[in-house]
């Protein structure tokens, strides 16, 4: 997991009905995490619509977004290369959590049944792998959610205030784990929240949208 | 731009659905009623009316006994569906959150499963005058030793036909309202309107019922044009000297005579207009009722009343609860019964009789029944899923097109189904069950479709989302994330839909020209023959049949997500 990849947002500028909600124009580098600040109606779920690919039509966009030197803005959210953790962590409830794991996997990868256990055991989760996810703890599931992200192995991902709603306990511990894995495995990050403590553990940039 | 998505597979399937629907549901209803409004001014080269003429309305308006016709259809339509409307908002206001309603709740879908020839068939059974009611009643207060001599089943008012249409369209209604009912956020209006003194039952009455009725206006336009229009109930309930307008119409298409076919015509356009003044009718009584309510409203009474509207929300819904479950019960005694004198509550032995002669001519119509809405219902789910599909792919809401699927529900079916039958008899369409199939789809697709929007609307965009920042395509994230985590609220529409089609009785019988029977038209067939033990074996087949799709929507979730505590309740 070392790959190297490199975001690039390029005049990006988001608006409603003539009206400008979100403009920016940042880099960046493989590890690296850009955080977007902001109060509520700020943009900050726009923006993160926009780049994963999700934004509604009655939005209009300018800009590129630039992912490893390709223009990705042209592409459907599926092609883009985009990982996203949400705010829950939304593990597939029809699903094992093996299979919630294998589900980001790409098809032609072998051995997954042997990844998909390292990967468990790399999170404390040995073993986990058949149960059901609705009987994990919140904290269990977050790290579920991350490892899947991970496995489907992304290019560049998006945290979507992916800590507002753990404990304050979790929340630490949580942050370090996503901010190291994310680092270690190189991948560019573009992290939205309005609690100021997420900024300061993520280490990176952070820009402050106005309104 | 970024909503630029390129197409990918099947995706002009997806397109194509809306459209098809529209097309569906429409070009029979136009192609009907044209092949109804012609004739009935004497245009119909195949049978030498080649000339425009208002002949068929000088032979329908020397019918004897049509205005009473036309006058009951138009009083048993409004009536019934006043009384239904009045029962279940008097629930609602009384109930809420109570025992009773989570009761109510759990029996509404079987309740709307019972087709209406089999309730209506139930109800007959307790009101006949050697019916159940009788029974329980006599010799003791009533002094009968034998049967009167009372005309109380096919009451020249057509009273028991409206009994017979409260009784089934009283849980459609509630289950209508149990829908929109999450959009109004009700406990919290009531919360503070008690909060300013309201009783409860008056707060439900002043700040949720305004806001509610306008949710369920087009149900509630459904219900009038059905219960004006109806066939089945009426043949089995209804008067019949004259039979409502609807039954007439029927009477006069089937006579070999084809010159009638002119004057049927007459009669389809005459419904048509029957229920169009039901429906003004009630637009105005709609008016009337709003300018009255608003007073009441603001005038601010907090207490008056609340005892009467409190108890009589409990007692009607109970008491049509238990008509109906009463006339299934009495069905299942009839159809094991043996001898059977009047005043006696139960026969006195039980014989299986009936049945084993029954049996063999129950399994034609049983297969038939099972086909067309097994066939019907998988092609109507599959397009409403398809057109719900592209709706959340293209990101767009047609909440235009919406009431284009109430309108094979407001016209009413024998205006155009028979006109349809016309066209198809033009084009030389042999009548066979694809025929059918294609009849029964204009209704079950309207039901399934609306069942399965709720769900679908409902469902948690960022399940979707997530599949796709995960790698699955557009079709791998339908077939491996929505359908699966929607699967309950899928087979629950589908239950519906096949008991719409197991319920129909028009379309079959207009479409089938007799070669294709069902056991509802099997079942309505016997009601001029009386004899009630047959009728009970059919009509307690007919009631069955719609229960097993709903066992199975509840079952098959149940099994194969019993080690996924996510999925036991509705996503």
């Amino acid at each position: 997991m070392n790959a190297t990849h490199r975001l690039q947002l390029r005049d990006i500028c988001i608006s409603l009905e003539g009206q400008t909600l979100v403009e920016l124009d940042a880099e960046i580098g493989p590890g690296e995490v850009l955080t977007v600040m902001g109060p509520s109606g700020s943009g900050k779920s726009t923006l993160l619509a926009y780049l994963a690919g999700f934004l509604a039509p009655a939005f209009q966009a300018r800009g590129r977004v630039l992912l490893d030197g390709r223009d990705i803005s042209g592409l459907p959210a599926e092609r883009r290369g985009i990982g996203l953790l949400f705010q829950d962590p939304l593990l597939f409830p029809h699903l094992s959590v093996a299979g919630n794991l294998r589900f980001g996997m790409p098809r032609a990868g072998a051995n997954k049944t042997a990844r998909v256990e390292q990967a468990l055991g790399n999170i404390g989760l040995a073993g986990f792998g058949a149960r059901d996810p609705a009987t994990l703890s919140g904290g269990q599931k977050a790290r579920v959610a991350l490892m899947r992200l991970l496995l489907s192995a992304p290019c560049a991902v998006l945290l979507d205030e992916p800590f507002s709603k753990l404990d304050t306990h979790l929340r630490h511990e949580m942050r370090r784990l996503v901010f190291d894995r994310l680092h270690e495995a190189g991948l560019p990050s573009l992290l939205v929240t309005h609690d100021r403590e997420d900024a300061e553990e993520a280490g990176g940039r952070v820009i402050e949208l106005a309104h | 731009m970024a909503t630029d998505h390129p197409r990918d597979e099947g995706s002009l399937m997806l397109r194509l659905a809306p459209v098809l629907i529209v097309i569906l549901l429409v070009a029979p209803i136009l192609a009907g009623l044209t092949m109804a409004l012609l004739p009935a001014f004497g245009y119909l080269p195949a049978l030498g009316g080649e000339r425009l003429s208002l002949d068929p309305w000088r032979a329908l308006f020397a019918e004897p006994g049509i205005w009473r016709s036309a006058a009951i259809s138009l009083a048993s339509g409004l009536l019934a569906t006043a009384i239904s409307l009045a029962v279940v908002l008097l629930f609602l206001a009384a109930a809420s959150g109570s025992r009773l309603d989570r009761w109510i709740r759990r029996l509404v879908s079987p309740l709307l499963s019972i087709p209406h020839a089999a309730a209506a068939f139930g109800l007959a059974f307790l009101i006949a005058p050697s019916g159940l009611v009788a029974r329980l009643a006599s010799p003791g207060l009533t002094g009968w030793e034998r049967p009167p001599d009372l005309l109380i089943v096919h009451d020249p008012w057509g009273l028991s036909l409206i009994a017979g249409l409260v009784i089934k369209e009283i849980p459609f209604l509630l289950l209508m309202s149990l829908a929109a009912l999450p959009q109004l956020d009700t406990e919290r209006r009531v919360a503070m309107a008690r909060s300013l003194g309201y009783r409860p039952t008056l707060a439900w009455w002043k700040v949720v019922a305004p806001s509610l009725y306008p949710l369920i206006r087009l149900p509630v336009f459904a219900v009038i044009a059905y219960a004006s229009s109806v066939v089945d109930v009426a043949m089995i309930l209804g008067p019949t000297l004259p039979p409502t307008l609807a039954v007439s119409i029927l009477t006069w298409f089937s006579d070999p005579d084809l010159e009638t076919r002119f004057l049927a015509s007459a009669g389809a356009i005459l419904q048509l207009g029957v229920t169009a003044t039901a429906l003004m009718i009630w637009w105005a009584l709609e008016r009337l009722v709003a300018r009255l309510m608003r007073g009441w409203v603001i005038r601010g009474g907090r207490r008056r009343g609340e005892a009467s509207l409190h108890i009589a929300g409990k007692l009607w819904v109970v008491l049509v609860t238990v008509i109906a479950f009463a006339g299934i019960a009495g069905l299942a005694i009839h159809s094991v019964a043996g001898f059977w004198r009047f005043p006696d509550l139960l026969p006195t032995s039980a014989t299986l009789a009936h049945w084993a002669r029954a049996l063999p001519a129950l399994a034609g119509p049983i297969a038939s029944t099972a086909l067309v809405a097994v066939a019907s219902t998988l092609i109507a789910a599959a397009l409403a899923l398809a057109a719900l599909e592209n709706e959340q792919r293209s990101g767009r809401h047609p909440s235009r097109a919406l009431w284009l699927l109430y309108l094979p529900l407001i016209v009413p079916q024998i205006a155009f189904l028979f006109g349809l039958v016309v066209v198809m008899e033009q084009l030389g369409t042999r009548p066979t069950h694809a025929l059918v199939t294609f009849g029964h789809l204009l209704f079950v697709l309207p039901y399934v479709f609306l069942s399965l929007s709720e769900a679908y609307r409902r469902f948690d965009p960022r399940w979707s989302r997530l599949a796709l920042t995960l790698g699955a395509s557009r079709n791998g994230a339908f077939w491996r994330v929505r359908l699966p985590m929607l699967l309950a609220p899928i087979l629950t529409a589908v239950a519906v839909g096949l008991a719409v089609s197991i319920g129909q009785y028009l379309p079959t019988q207009l479409l089938a020209g007799g070669r294709v029977t069902t056991v509802t038209t099997e079942a309505v067939s016997l009601a001029a023959g009386n004899n009630r033990r047959v009728i009970g074996v059919w009509a307690l087949v007919q009631a069955c049949l719609p229960l097993v799709g709903f066992i199975i929507a509840i079952g098959l979730p149940k099994l194969l997500w019993s080690n996924r505590r996510g999925m036991q309740g509705a996503p």
